[in-house]
């Protein structure tokens, strides 16, 4: 047999083969058609099933797209115009809503004089994000930042902010973007005041409260330094309590003095003026920027040997994920104000803020958890090895890599507690989706309307979630550590 | 047996001096009600090499990750290089900072690059400045013979690269003992021998080991001391060449003859 002839004769390779290049693959449109539309007799019913659903949901949609008004005054104005284009019994859609509530879809009932600051503020917003989330891309940070730049400093002089403030915002931004070229996490500093400062733009009042807030830590720090070389555990304790000593007992006192003797006050805007996607993006990134540490400590401390702080930390998942968000809204609308001494004035805001993080917090602890679940033992074990204590094997060992495998699960956990700040309709504020189109609706003119003012604001979301999204897959790539 | 080792060793630095590095007295371990290690008694002095070998499952791997407490004992004593191993966490790091340790799998941390490996305990245990840690890390990656891939991930490199920079990392903190856990066995034939040649140079130098491994080549080359261990037990120690050509005990004459046999 010609096999076992070939299999016998003595064989030794005298030279070795180069690496080939592989081979081209058959190009073309048809090609790919045949591979994945057509590939057999279900795939093919399937391609023609699908086409059809696609067909079936575009015819019932396209005329009310394709007949869309984007100016009109009101409702009945909007469907005059499509009945003269279009003839009698034409349907349409009519976006003229969108154009004419604007501002109130993004600003809610803001003061419109002082649309600017919330501008202003949004736009520094992504200065304090740059060094966190485009550390190493100086391309992408190059371009996000100098769109940041012209538009921010557009949209104020078109809100008509004030000469000052415009010098402000454009040092500030200018500035941040030479620095971030030189050294970017120089830029980190400004990220640790934006939240502040943030706050203060959107709420106005006295600078003094945020600036005496901002002493705190600083007591803290210097307690730390005095106090560490006697006694660490002490010293961490007066870091920790100072601050909040400060915070109840003198801090507004002492910014109610500074204002007194140096007034820094912009116009306040109280809480129930917000609304709209700026109600929404406030409640949204606040929420986002503290659960994540929070999901990080609880998970930490659900995997702790301590068995009190174990049980505390399981104990607090399981209660806020067994109860409905809605229900920890009602509480933080309702019932806080019993329990807290009477006069105590907490900003609705601030209240529904502190429940939305503690909700996706107990989420994210969970999602954490698995990725330090997934951690082989080995890493702990070597980080054990080298004389890491518990703190710096997590922060240089176990966080970077556990938090890498989280990436899906906590971009999934923001970009539900982002769609989730719709529900604050429930405790009277101004959200978009509901209370925002209810407001609409309620005018003379917008009686009536009913799919357009949705779409849009569902627009809106999978544009920020869909963002979210890309980015979290950019980053997974970025931090690949496998091939290259 | 020893096709593996190929050339020379040099004893001229390998002494063993009076001098205790390890004192383990009465030592036992339970997994549970499992009793892993039994009534362990071992005393090395520094400059010493020991080979441990046994079945699988005889408590050899506990045994070691006991000394750098990966692995907490219930009763008896380890001291190490002056300072017992006990609850209190402050002795416990210091003795991981003094002893280093490789691994089966290697275990190095796939997120940092290969040089971020060697450097990171240095500064973040010794606090050594960052440009100082990575000059060391930078002579011991030649030292293993891999400088060239100080910058990659240890994704990209081979296990015998791999492992050979988890011995440079170990070494980077400078320590006063060395364990290695089975070091060869996670790796292919060809790249078993650059792993035991960088071991074989230490042992050169000094450097007072404690070696789990299957490697009898390296343990009759290397070694002043072969322990064998079943059950959880010191079964039998001795001088290699004792050990190899005049076991005592019947469980090691077994032992022998099957890992040596074929």
């Amino acid at each position: 047999m010609s096999d076992t002839h070939a299999q016998t004769v003595p064989f030794v390779r005298d030279t070795m083969l180069p690496a080939a290049e592989p081979p081209i693959r058959e190009a073309g449109a048809v090609r790919w058609l045949r591979e994945n539309l057509f590939s057999g007799p279900v795939n093919t019913v399937l391609t023609i099933l699908g086409v059809l659903v696609v067909w079936f949901l575009v015819s019932h949609f396209w005329d009310w797209f394709a007949h869309s008004v984007w100016n009109a005054g009101s409702l009945s104005e909007c469907r005059q115009i499509i009945a003269e284009r279009w003839g009698e019994g034409a349907r349409g859609a009519c976006w003229a809503v969108i154009r004419e509530r604007w501002n109130q879809y993004t600003y809610g009932f803001y003061p419109s004089e002082l649309y600017w600051r919330p501008t202003m503020a949004f736009g520094l917003l992504f200065l304090a994000l740059a060094p966190v989330l485009f550390s190493e891309a100086p391309g992408i940070r190059r371009i996000v930042l100098g769109t940041t730049t012209v538009l921010t400093l557009g949209l104020m002089v078109a809100l008509g902010a004030p000469a000052a403030w415009l010098v402000f915002a454009a040092v500030v931004l200018i500035g941040g973007l030479v620095i971030s070229e030189r050294q970017v996490s120089l830029l980190l500093v400004f990220s640790i005041l934006y939240p502040l400062m943030g706050v203060w733009f959107l709420w106005g009042g006295s600078a003094w409260g945020p600036i005496m807030v901002l002493v705190g830590p600083v007591l803290g720090w210097i307690a730390w330094r005095v106090l560490h070389p006697v006694s660490s555990l002490v010293a961490i304790i007066a870091a920790l309590v100072i601050p909040l000593l400060w915070w109840i007992g003198y801090a507004g006192e002492a910014a109610r003095d500074a204002e007194g003797i140096l007034s820094l006050s912009i116009p306040a805007v109280a809480s129930d003026r917000f609304g709209g996607f700026l109600l929404s993006i406030t409640i949204g990134i606040a929420g986002i920027a503290l659960s994540l540490p929070l999901g990080i400590v609880l998970a930490l401390a659900r995997r702790s040997d301590m068995f009190l702080v174990k049980s505390l930390a399981v104990i607090f998942i399981e209660f806020i994920r067994g109860v409905p968000l809605i229900a920890l809204l009602f509480v933080a609308s309702l019932l806080l104000n019993y329990f807290l001494p009477p006069g105590t004035n907490f900003d609705i805001i601030l209240r529904v803020i502190i429940m939305v993080t503690l909700f996706s917090a107990a989420y994210m602890a969970e999602v954490i958890r698995g990725g330090l679940a997934a951690l082989p033992k080995g890493q702990y074990e070597a980080a054990d090895a080298l004389g890491l204590d518990y703190w710096k094997a997590q922060r240089l060992i176990v966080l970077p890599q556990a938090l890498k495998i989280s990436i899906p699960g906590i971009v999934s956990t923001f970009i539900g507690m982002f769609k989730d700040t719709t529900l604050v309709t429930f405790v009277g504020l101004y959200d978009p989706l509901k209370s925002m189109s209810d407001a609409v609706r309620a005018s003379t003119s917008w009686k009536g309307i009913y799919w357009e003012p949705y779409i849009f604001v569902g627009f809106i979301f999978f544009l920020i979630c869909f963002g979210m999204s890309r980015y979290s897959m950019y980053l997974e790539r970025r931090l690949a550590r496998d091939h290259r | 047996m020893s096709d593996t080792i190929t050339r020379p060793i040099d004893r001229s630095h390998m002494q063993v001096s009076d001098e205790v590095a390890i004192d383990i007295r009465n030592m036992n371990k339970w997994y549970g009600s499992f009793h892993v290690l039994r009534d362990i008694d071992l005393t090395v002095h520094r400059g010493e090499r020991i080979v441990i070998a046994g079945p699988s499952g005889s408590g050899k791997s506990t045994l070691i990750r006991c000394i750098n407490r990966l692995e907490e004992h219930q009763s008896g004593h380890i001291v190490v290089d002056g300072i017992e191993l006990t609850n209190d966490i402050k002795n416990i790091d210091k003795v991981r900072s003094e002893v280093g340790m490789v691994f089966q799998h290697f275990n190095l941390f796939p997120h940092l690059t290969v040089l971020e490996n060697c450097t990171l305990a240095p500064i973040w245990v010794r606090k050594v400045p960052r440009r100082q840690a990575e000059e060391t890390a930078m002579r011991f990656l030649e030292k293993v013979k891999i400088p060239e891939q100080a910058s990659k991930y240890p994704g990209q490199l081979s296990g015998g690269q791999q492992q050979r920079v988890a011995i440079a990392r170990s070494l980077c903190m400078q320590p006063k003992i060395m364990l290695f856990d089975e070091p060869t066995s996670a790796l292919d034939p060809e790249m078993i021998k650059e792993v035991l040649d960088t071991m074989i140079e230490l042992a050169e130098e000094g450097m007072t080991m404690i070696c789990v491994t299957h490697e009898m080549g390296f343990a009759q080359a290397v070694a002043n001391r072969v322990i064998f261990m079943d059950q959880g037990q010191i079964v039998e120690q001795n001088e290699p060449r004792e050990f190899f050509n005049n076991p005592k005990s019947e469980r090691t004459k077994l032992f022998l003859s099957q890992i040596l046999g074929h």
